[in-house]
């Protein structure tokens, strides 16, 4: 790997530079170029409506380098995240496909992972899959047939050695697919962590997207062990922020998100950015909490790039996707929407 | 059917307590139901479901479990087993269709003669108020168990 | 052991509903040590449905029966002139026991009390836990001794995800988080090397999904008349 080319942000770019690219993913060529990556988050809706894929997808275009597209994301059925990143290639918007191991077994991941190929998909984040106890179907069966570690390996050996999981050729040569993976740097073991990236990048994760990061101080300590491990320079690793809507998001994260770490002094702000303003006044609460809750997200952006070893940051504002080019700005991570 | 309805009533009692207070009450002329019938037990821990089952299946109308009070049991915890025994039979005499209020679990020691008399008579008036164990017929015809 | 639990009676009942004469056969090995289908639950389980159809006004016969082991032809043999006698026969064994019956008895309706639940342990009195869900493909020297097949809610074998907090599951709180366990005991063993390389995908040919299973032990069987000569 080349270790030589022009680094835009500290200890980024690991991935391979310009004309050695492994795919034709954009979110590859951004890192690659050393620079600061961006990524949001699309939800497909729960009916067969493509109108509001598409809105979500104007909105975000331009501003991030691609997003992410949850697969039956908490266990809920959803529109497919392949046929929902389709709808946002159309749109212009480069689409990363997430897809859980909860809902398919290695045929139908692979097949799946061909057709998408073949539709002009260049992204996979490789997940384990929300259980579905806490979804809508708590009665499905599971499926688990690998684990989100063998995923990644197998989307690796599909792409570099053009091999089914079987070990047998791919006629034709496999998908050119830049795999992600997920890592909580606030769940437990939190020794564990670490060395569990670094499986990842070692299975042939290429990026990685942080679970939401509010806890900058735990997120330092879990990136400063990454970086002894080098594993940053194995992978792209990408922080997850959020934009809090109020102070009860605060305390559901808190309370009710397995793996989550939120300090109280958010909710103190989200408090505070309501004081004045009369209660009965829904709206203009809503809205202070919100400006607020996207001032706490620009203000933890610029913190955490400065983190040694981070390359970029993958914004998850659910359900309100208008915030991602509001957020970009303002944190002056791209001053207009790109072309 | 004009004859007065007498609930029969078993009365499964710890050697330790109930059974004691409940001669303690006869010999103290104390007036408890006759038709109370006193199965000794060296405790309500050896009280088995199936014992309360066959009671019932054999006609009994009514079943009363006296143990130790709590915290007083001569093997520690068995008073606290009959209890939760008692609490699954309740739950299995709905299911059966049977009232579960005829089944009752008290706790008394040795001198509470009086209060062992009160007690039973409650449980009978209890189940005076519920009518004849639907089995009991029946039982008397030798068709169950 | 493996762990089962009576069906509701209600359940029970509803498949006699047209007989009249039943027996009900224990099961002395798995099902008598967690309280489901030993002589104490077959005496509970008669009486009750007795009691619920003389109250419905359909008596219904239920003698008792029971059997060391409701898994094993020669166990269940000297059952075979008894069931001739009853209408149908309601086993209070595993699915194992229930169907070795109906097998054997192939003239005769056979009928599950039971539901069985897993491969298991009593971790206090009252309360069994699931350890081995039979997979075919032991990994515990991998996970130092604990399975990440029936502990683990989604069956990692390369780490816990992202809901696991405080040592806990993030599918239920009450159930230590199996992954989490592993690196503890791991870490104490001085071993967590072995956790850092990657498991490849597991074979599941030999858990259900291969279908029926079966083990051969040629040394066990019956030898043939003519075995020949060397």
């Amino acid at each position: 790997m080349s270790q030589d080319h022009a680094l835009a942000v500290p200890g980024a770019a690991p991935v391979a530079a310009q004309g050695t690219l492994k795919t034709a993913s954009n979110l590859e060529r951004v890192l690659s170029q050393g620079r600061f990556a961006v990524t949001a988050e699309l939800g497909p809706p729960r009916g067969c409506d493509a109108a509001p894929v598409r809105k979500k997808a104007q909105i975000l275009k331009g501003w991030v380098d691609a997003a992410n597209v949850t697969d039956n994301q908490a266990a809920v059925v959803r529109m497919s995240s392949i046929a929902t990143g389709l709808l946002m290639i159309g749109e212009g918007l480069e689409p990363i496909i997430q897809m859980t191991c909860r809902d398919r077994n290695r045929l139908a991941m692979q097949s799946d992972l061909l057709g998408a190929a073949a539709h002009g998909v260049h992204n996979l984040l490789c997940l384990s899959g929300d259980h579905q106890s806490k979804g809508d179907h708590p009665g499905a069966k599971n499926v688990h047939d690998i684990d989100s570690i063998q995923l990644v390996a197998m989307v690796r050996a599909m792409r570099d050695e053009n091999r089914y999981q079987n070990g047998k050729d791919i006629p034709g040569g496999g998908p050119r697919i830049f795999i992600g993976a997920a890592e909580n740097p606030f769940a437990d073991p939190a020794a564990m962590r670490p060395y569990r990236m670094r499986k990842k990048a070692l299975a042939g994760a290429d990026f990685i997207q942080t679970q939401l990061v509010y806890d900058v101080p735990r997120f330092r300590e879990f990136m400063k062990k990454a970086v002894d491990l080098g594993v940053h320079k194995q992978l792209a690793i990408l922080a997850g922020v959020g934009p809090l809507k109020s102070p009860g998001m605060a305390r559901h994260l808190r309370q009710n998100v397995p793996g989550m770490s939120v300090p109280e002094v958010f909710d103190a702000r989200m408090e505070a950015a309501v004081k004045g303003i009369d209660t009965e006044d829904k709206q203009a609460r809503t809205r202070a909490w919100r400006e607020e809750g996207k001032r706490i997200c620009v203000e933890l952006i610029q913190e955490i790039r400065e983190i040694e070893g981070v390359a970029g940051v993958h914004i998850m504002a659910i359900e309100w996707e208008e915030a991602v080019p509001e957020i970009v700005k303002a944190s002056g991570l791209r001053s207009s929407a790109a072309g | 059917m004009s004859v007065e309805f007498k609930p029969e009533v078993v009365a499964f009692c710890c050697r330790h307590c109930a059974y004691a207070a409940a001669d303690l009450a006869g010999g103290g002329r104390q007036a408890y139901p006759s038709a109370i019938k006193i199965v000794e037990l060296p405790c309500t821990g050896r009280m088995d479901v199936v014992n309360v089952l066959h009671a019932f299946e054999s006609g009994a109308d009514g079943v009363l479990v006296a143990g130790c009070l709590s915290g007083k049991c001569h093997y520690i915890k068995g008073n606290l087993y009959a209890r939760q025994r008692v609490n699954y039979l309740k739950a299995l005499l709905d299911e059966i269709g049977l009232e579960s209020e005829r089944l009752r679990m008290v706790n008394i020691s040795a001198a509470m003669g009086i209060r062992f008399a009160e007690l039973a008579n409650e449980h009978v008036e209890c189940v005076r108020k519920l009518g004849p164990n639907p089995l009991r017929s029946a039982a008397k015809q030798g068709v169950a168990a | 052991m493996i762990v089962a639990e009576s069906k509701p009676l209600e359940a029970i009942s509803a498949m006699l509903q047209r007989y009249e004469k039943v027996l009900a056969v224990g099961c002395g090995t798995c099902v008598t040590v967690c309280f489901a289908g030993g002589r104490k639950e077959v005496a509970t389980l008669a009486a009750s449905l007795r009691m619920k159809r003389g109250i419905e006004g359909k008596p219904l016969e239920v003698a008792e029966a029971f059997v060391q082991r409701q898994c094993e032809w020669e166990y269940i043999e000297p059952l075979a002139e008894q069931v001739k006698k009853y209408d149908a026969v309601l086993s209070l064994g595993c699915g194992v026991g229930v169907q070795t019956l109906a097998e054997r008895f192939p003239g005769t309706r056979v009928l599950p009390a039971l539901n069985t639940l897993f491969m298991g342990l009593p971790t206090e009195a009252g309360v069994w836990e699931e350890r081995c869900q039979a997979c075919g493909a032991c990994v515990l020297d991998k996970t130092g001794g604990i399975c990440p097949v029936s502990r683990c809610a989604k069956q990692l074998f390369n780490g816990p995800c992202g809901g696991s907090q405080n040592g806990v599951c993030e599918v239920d709180k009450s159930v230590p988080c199996a992954w989490h366990m592993i690196w503890e005991r791991a870490d104490a063993l001085g071993m967590t090397d072995a956790l850092m390389e990657i498991e490849p995908p597991k074979n599941w040919a030999s858990s259900r999904d291969g279908g029926l299973r079966r083990m051969v032990r040629d040394d066990l069987r019956t030898p043939t008349e003519d075995g020949g000569n060397e």
